[in-house]
């Protein structure tokens, strides 16, 4: 039981040496990324399983108890994540064999994907603060190297911005990591929650409070400290921009989740406001930033943020229906916008470009039905037509915003949807629809044999996915529904971490 | 670099100071080293040589590719972790053993020097690797 909660990190640590071990050989470090990855999602399976069945499992790092020690705490909510990981990371590996140039694979590409994918299992895995911290320099790590990987100048212009901004953000973090050590004298986050619940020192905490929130919030591009995003996306080979679409910005709203909901719950008289209002403005601003751009992956990124804020809305409601919601979104996200980055890959691969307008007058579905009905799916998705998952992520959230009387936040959210729609109607019909059905002759860019089955078998499963996700729609939320119900439940997480005497020796001081 | 000073006082400082590195290595459990700062010497040493004579010849003596001493210093300090999974404990948790060495006596031996040698491996690899890269350009 120990074991497979710690196997999520162990197993992408492995193969990430033993990649680099085999630098020499990249069909052996080819085989080890594909295989590895897929180990991943099997395990994340099975960890998932047994936290389903058996609630929070705790394991203590080298037999140091918390809160000396470092604990992996395995939740429902992280284990939930670290599916979603493996299973993000598994599609990358196998697009990437034929996805990424042989020039960047023999510098180390697959080594970086697995550190990059053991940083975010870590992340999602630990129950300390400082352990969160280490393990978001792993993962930001790796995700520089892989960002500037090829050296061409939009990658580096991209790298420099994305870089500074993370390094800030990064500092941030340890500042606050380090006034809560000065004031509470740990760092373990279940002794933490029980610590700052009895303080009465309400002004360093809601100042902490505001720090971790610009700490993640600028990771997780949450408005308005977003601009490093749709300024780096587009740069990297695509199934670069899709593993960091789908995954990392996905990290920061976990740690503002998990870190909302155990140590400074939402105060319905100060942060609920400020959180909606966040949520609210990052929404509108992402859809409509989306809105002006005419680039494949511009457009995604966009969307990427206006998404956040929906993640962040359900956060803020903060009523176990909208945690649900939220969890509920995260998963559907995940899925759906790593599939759309990989499927402009594939359309840039059988147009040359991926400017939208370049690639209007011979339609990619002239060229590649398929690959136009597998964007249709999570396009379709991403702007909530049912029965995608898309639809019942904001029907939750709706039904949680309306349940409590927020109305203005719901209209906005209903509003961004519809330019959602919008948006992705706009790629459909500028690169996938307008121009001629048949052409006799050939375009000169087109490449009819672009798009190898390996590409198209990830896209293929992830679309697969979110339409399941969407037939079993009432299951899943079930699942997310429980947990929520898992966060909102500060003491359940306490006790399964520090014991039961934590808590009697709490009550009687 | 072409210094015959250099390069004589390389011949005979470079071997001092790798045992010495050895010795910050093993004394580091209870005392002040360890890996990383053993590992540090060794680099220090490498980098030495580099100057004295030049970057090719650094590689050349370190016979094995930095990149494979770095992934071989990573599979080493996870090997430490993991003997406790074994015996059905958590991860790293520390195993010691006495051995009984002829002529030494008993040494106290556990997984967290193995740890430190896979920490020593890394730290001489990626250090090495960034000196030589900087002065071969």
């Amino acid at each position: 039981m120990s074991t497979l909660a710690v196997l999520p990190v162990i197993l992408p640590l492995a193969a990430g040496a033993a990649s680099v071990l085999l630098w020499k050989s990249l069909r052996v470090q080819r085989v080890v990324g594909v295989a590895a990855t897929l180990a991943l999602v099997i395990v994340s399976l099975l960890l998932f399983r047994e936290v389903n069945r058996e609630g929070i499992i705790v394991v203590h790092m080298g037999s140091w108890p918390s809160p000396i020690g470092i604990s992996f705490v395995v939740d429902l909510f992280g284990s939930i994540m670290v599916v979603l990981a493996a299973i993000t990371g598994a599609a990358t590996a196998i697009y990437s064999v034929r996805g990424i140039d042989k020039r960047r694979q023999s510098f180390l590409y697959f080594p970086l994907l697995h550190i990059l994918l053991m940083g975010v299992c870590g992340a999602f895995l630990t129950g300390d603060i400082f352990n969160l911290y280490v393990w978001f320099e792993v993962l930001l790590m790796s995700s520089f190297v892989l960002l500037a990987l090829g050296n061409e100048r939009d990658q580096l212009e991209g790298a420099i911005k994305y870089v500074t901004i993370n390094l800030m953000s990064s500092a941030l973090f340890l500042t606050a990591i380090g006034i809560l050590y000065g004031t509470f004298g740990t760092l373990d986050m279940a002794d933490l929650s029980r610590k700052i619940a009895a303080t009465q020192n309400t002004g360093i905490v809601t100042t902490l409070s505001m720090l971790f929130l610009i700490a993640f919030g600028i990771k997780a591009a949450i408005f308005p400290l977003f601009f490093w995003l749709p300024a780096s996306y587009h740069t990297p080979p695509f199934a670069v921009s899709a593993i960091f679409a789908g995954l990392l910005t996905k990290v920061g709203v976990y740690a503002i989740i998990r870190v909302f909901t155990l140590l400074f719950p939402i105060d319905p008289g100060f942060t609920r406001p400020l959180m909606l209002f966040l949520a609210a403005m990052t929404m509108l601003t992402g859809v409509l930033g989306a809105a002006s751009q005419m680039e494949f992956r511009r457009v995604l990124s966009f969307h990427i943020i206006s998404q956040i804020g929906y993640m962040l809305l359900g956060l803020a409601l903060a009523t176990p229906l909208a945690l649900a919601g939220s969890v509920f979104y995260i998963m559907h996200h995940i899925i759906v916008k790593a599939n759309l980055f990989f499927i402009a890959g594939l359309a840039e691969r059988i147009r040359g470009t991926s400017d939208l307008k370049a690639i209007g007058p011979v339609s990619v579905y002239a060229r590649s039905p398929l690959v136009a009905i597998l964007f249709f799916i999570p396009a379709m998705s991403l702007a909530g037509i049912p029965p995608l998952s898309g639809f019942f992520a904001k029907l939750v959230l709706v039904r949680a915003g309306l349940e409590i009387g927020e109305w203005a936040i719901i209209a906005v959210a209903l509003v961004v949807s519809i330019l959602t729609l919008y948006s992705m109607t706009k790629i459909w019909a500028e690169a996938f629809w307008k121009g001629p059905a048949r052409r006799e002759d050939e375009a000169e860019s087109d490449n009819k044999d672009a798009v190898p089955p390996s590409m198209l078998l990830p896209v293929a499963t992830l679309a697969a996915i979110t339409v399941a996700v969407g037939l079993f729609a009432g299951p899943i939320f079930d699942i997310a529904s429980r947990a929520a119900a898992q966060l909102l439940d500060k003491e359940g997480y306490v006790r399964a971490v520090l014991g039961d005497e934590a808590m009697q020796e709490e009550e009687s001081p | 670099m072409n210094s015959i000073i250099l390069q004589t006082a390389t011949r005979f400082l470079m071997p001092l100071i790798l045992v010495f590195s050895v010795v910050i290595l093993l004394q580091g459990h209870n005392k002040p080293g360890g890996g990383f700062i053993g590992g540090l010497l060794a680099a220090a040493a490498f980098s030495l040589h580099a100057l004295a004579f030049n970057p090719a010849e650094t590689r050349a003596s370190l016979r094995f590719d930095l990149r494979s001493i770095i992934a071989i210093g990573l599979l080493i300090a996870l090997s430490a972790g993991l003997p406790a999974l074994l015996t059905g404990q958590p991860l790293f948790t520390g195993l010691w053993h006495d051995v009984v060495v002829p002529g030494i006596g008993v040494v106290h031996l556990g997984t967290p020097l193995l740890f430190d040698l896979g920490v020593y491996f890394v730290v001489i690899g990626i250090s090495v690797l960034m000196v030589l890269t900087l002065v071969e350009d």
